[in-house]
């Protein structure tokens, strides 16, 4: 049957009808909903693991028990994941095992823009790469019948505009289904990699990728289009449906696998056309590889190498190139529209970052005025020292870096938070140092960074958000949670129980919306000579709804400080003077952060 | 058939996604190709939300080009100038007279447009403006958040799809109890357009 799927959407379900027994995942965007759709199937197993790289190690492991399995995550969670992901490429597997990463060209939602296309080549593993849902769908059947065909795993490479764009597939409604039993067949000499059972594996990794190479030649879903025979076009993914739309009468080969590359099949088509342009996204990966064959192809001198491609910039590049007329007084920045406000995103009103945000602003003095610097002055100096520095993560809780909060200072990766607070008190900064992570975060990848910091002596402070959900990615369950990938009941992992455990003895748990408290807290803890961590606690209004009782303002007693705005919060808003508190969108006195900053008291419950 | 590049924005929350979801599918089952693309940011939020909806005999590229829209539905001011220019001459614009001011403006930093402002914006590009007080309506109607159907069904007047297809997907996509509701905004949004095109 006809369906509008995403690509998310489309890669579950292809999944799922080729047998798929076991699938796990960290959320990131643009990957997330691969596994939420996965959760609403029956028979397969299902996780959110703890991080990318126990998920690959999850799959690996189901995968040497013979039943196929996804692991599942965003680019930079293959970074996570990639000492198991190249661990498996040197054992093979069992039942086939697939490995989706899902890219993010343009940085929607992510700290870089890294081509993980690279990771094929680096790892010596086929890739396949759908250009919309219908081949989403289709080829995951092909990954699967790969991994097990060419004891290899097989990365399955998506970026935002496949995975979540919606296109029509063909797709059948309720196939028969053939799941693989599970049965562990020992085998050291494969898995068990030991330096000399490791060391006759890699000839075979090179064995692998030769067959794969004739394999991959008359692989049915690589096509030819002949049309106009004086450019043809090579592309693939998302890149090669904008191409499609921009060089309508070109010829085009459009590659589904790009590692390793048909090389006769490419070589068949550059015969027929008089130049080549390789159309890509982000890296110069195909081209290189072309031009390593002494081919002659354009490639990144027309198309650009970095950000998120897209019909309009193609057209361009590929009329200041030459390759097609120039648009008609098209695409000139039209001043008006590019003068309006910008709409940066922003923390949800009554989430339970904003109290801290706002603390650590203003213990940071830096941030908070930063006209003191140039007045100079050794009183700027001496209060500079004194700030606190706010090592921070990934989360919801990074956008207090916009205006009005500019509550951070650093953000790098996954757990990073910690490490590079401590790094920061052992280089000899005088600051007080604080690193602010989120409870999904703390769980991914930020607990062995607190050992290190107890192991090594460090007296940092480690502030934890604890919302009760993975919320950025749109609430998923995490160990702290209580909650499995399937919404069931789950056990649940306690933060403070872990942090004891691990040995900090200064443990505090401060409520998220207690403004002072969290102020005054943070301020005896990093004035300690111990590590110490506070959880600030509170869930975030998207995921627990319903409002407390609602506030006003009362004008009369309003002085126009506008400390309240400082807050950033979207429910309050300023007309002319007078500030207004939009019911609609405030939660009401469940937060009430607005109310601690008005030294007036006008914000009151009505 | 012929192409039809709908370009749907407004701010987090305001359900553009949900609206554009549902044309999408509208439209897959009235027979044409259909491709569809988000940009969200990162905020669940109040950011800005920008959905790309194209329809066709057959569609390559999700995006729609500077220029190239057809029809812009605006479910914000602020959003609807911002994408001005990817309207052409002859492309429709439908803009729902409200303003959510960001906080920069909040703050004093820039200054939120005016109506008039918007309108000169986009009567650059297009004289088929239709600048429309769909909160007001949808308020009137007894929930702003039947906002994304009223202005759906306004849309729906200058699109090559059947009535009857918007109301069997909303009898399916909307719960029994706010069916009846959403189907009054749907019929209201399509009278306010018809009411606004007649002689032109």
């Amino acid at each position: 049957m006809k369906r509008l799927l995403s690509g998310n959407e489309a890669m579950a379900l292809g999944a799922h009808h080729a047998g798929l027994s076991v699938a796990a995942a960290y959320p990131g965007t643009p990957s997330t909903e691969i596994l939420e759709n996965l959760a609403k199937m029956e028979d397969i197993y299902v996780e959110w693991s703890t991080n990318e790289k126990v998920a690959m190690e999850v799959a690996m492991g189901a995968s040497y028990g013979g039943v196929r399995a996804l692991a599942i995550m965003k680019h930079v969670g293959l970074n996570v994941a990639a000492d198991p992901f190249f661990a498996a490429s040197v054992t093979g597997v069992r039942g086939g095992l697939v490995v989706i990463s899902c890219d993010d060209p343009g940085m929607h939602s992510s700290q870089n823009e890294q081509d993980n296309r690279q990771f094929a080549r680096f790892a010596k593993v086929p890739m396949l790469e759908p250009s919309n849902s219908q081949e989403a769908y289709d080829l995951m059947a092909w990954a699967f019948q790969i991994s097990e065909e060419f004891d290899t795993p097989v990365l399955f490479r998506s970026t935002t505009r496949i995975s979540h764009c919606k296109t029509v597939a063909e797709v059948p409604e309720s196939p028969e289904i053939d799941r693989k039993r599970p049965e562990f067949i020992r085998d050291p000499h494969k898995f068990v990699m030991v330096p000399s059972n490791a060391r006759p594996r890699h000839p075979l990794m090179e064995e692998r990728i030769r067959k794969l190479s004739s394999y991959v030649e008359t692989f049915p879903l690589n096509e030819i289009i002949l049309q106009d025979r004086s450019l043809g076009i090579i592309s693939s993914g998302a890149a090669y449906q904008h191409a499609r739309e921009v060089f309508q009468g070109a010829s085009f080969l459009k590659l589904v696998t790009t590692y390793p590359l048909p090389q006769t099949l490419i070589r068949r088509f550059a015969l027929d056309v008089k130049r080549i342009l390789v159309v890509e996204e982000l890296d110069p990966f195909i081209e290189d590889i072309l031009r390593a064959l002494a081919m002659t192809v354009m490639g990144k001198e027309v198309v650009p190498i970095m950000g998120e491609l897209n019909p309009q910039i193609l057209e361009e590049r590929a009329a200041i190139a030459g390759l097609i007329p120039k648009p008609a007084a098209l695409y000139a920045v039209k001043k008006a529209v590019r003068e309006l406000p910008m709409r940066p995103p922003l923390l949800c009103p009554g989430c339970p970052h904003a109290a801290t945000s706002y603390a650590l602003k203003r213990l940071g003095f830096y941030h908070t005025q930063p006209e003191e610097e140039s007045t100079s002055g050794r009183k700027a100096v001496a209060r500079k020292r004194q700030g606190i520095i706010a090592a921070s993560d990934i989360g919801c809780y990074t956008l207090s870096v916009y205006p009005p909060l500019l509550a951070l200072d650093t953000c790098a990766c996954m757990g990073a938070s910690i490490g590079q607070a401590h790094g920061l008190e052992k280089a000899g900064v005088t600051n007080r140092i604080v690193s602010v992570i989120g409870d999904s975060t703390f769980l991914h990848s930020g607990i062995t960074s607190l050992v290190n910091a107890v192991y090594n002596e460090g007296r940092g402070t480690t502030i934890i958000l604890d919302n009760g959900t993975t919320a950025m990615t749109g609430h998923q369950g995490h160990p702290g949670t209580g909650t499995s990938a399937r919404g069931d009941k789950a056990p649940r992992v306690i933060i403070e129980d872990l942090v004891r455990g691990i040995g900090v003895r200064d443990v505090n748990i401060v409520n998220a919306f207690d403004l002072s408290l969290i102020e005054d807290t943070i301020k005896r803890c990093v004035e300690t000579d111990e590590p110490s961590v506070i959880i600030i606690r509170g869930a975030c209004p998207l995921h627990v709804r319903g409002k407390g009782k609602p506030l006003t303002i009362d004008l009369a007693q309003c002085d126009k400080c506008f400390n309240c705005l400082r807050v950033g919060c979207q429910a309050i808003t300023r007309e002319g003077n007078e500030i207004r508190i939009d019911a609609a969108l405030c939660v009401g006195d469940r937060c009430a952060v607005c109310s601690q900053v008005c030294h007036q008291k006008a914000i009151r419950v009505k | 058939m012929k192409k039809t590049d709908i370009l749907m924005t407004g701010v987090g929350g305001q359900g553009v996604i949900l609206a554009s979801d549902a044309l999408a599918e509208i439209a897959m089952k009235a027979g044409h190709d259909v491709k569809k693309s988000d940009s969200l940011g990162m905020s669940q939020r109040g950011g800005s939300v920008v959905s790309h909806l194209r329809l066709g005999r057959q569609v390559f590229s999700p995006m729609i080009r500077e220029g190239e829209a057809d029809f812009l539905l605006a479910f914000e001011r602020l959003e609807g100038a911002r994408w001005a220019n990817y309207l052409h001459e002859g492309s429709v614009a439908i803009v729902n007279d409200l303003a959510i001011p960001p906080l920069s403006v909040v703050g004093g930093a820039s200054a939120y447009p005016s109506t008039a402002e918007v309108e000169e914006i986009l009567r650059r590009y297009t004289d088929y403006l239709f600048i429309i007080p769909g909160t007001q309506i949808a308020q009137e109607m007894g929930n702003p958040q039947v906002l994304n159907v009223l202005l759906v069904g306004f849309l729906s007047v200058f699109l090559d799809i059947e009535e009857q297809s918007y109301i069997e997907d909303l009898s399916q996509r909307v719960p029994q109890k706010v069916l009846q509701l959403n189907l009054k905004a749907f019929a209201r949004g399509r009278e306010e357009a018809l009411a606004r095109t007649q002689g032109k």
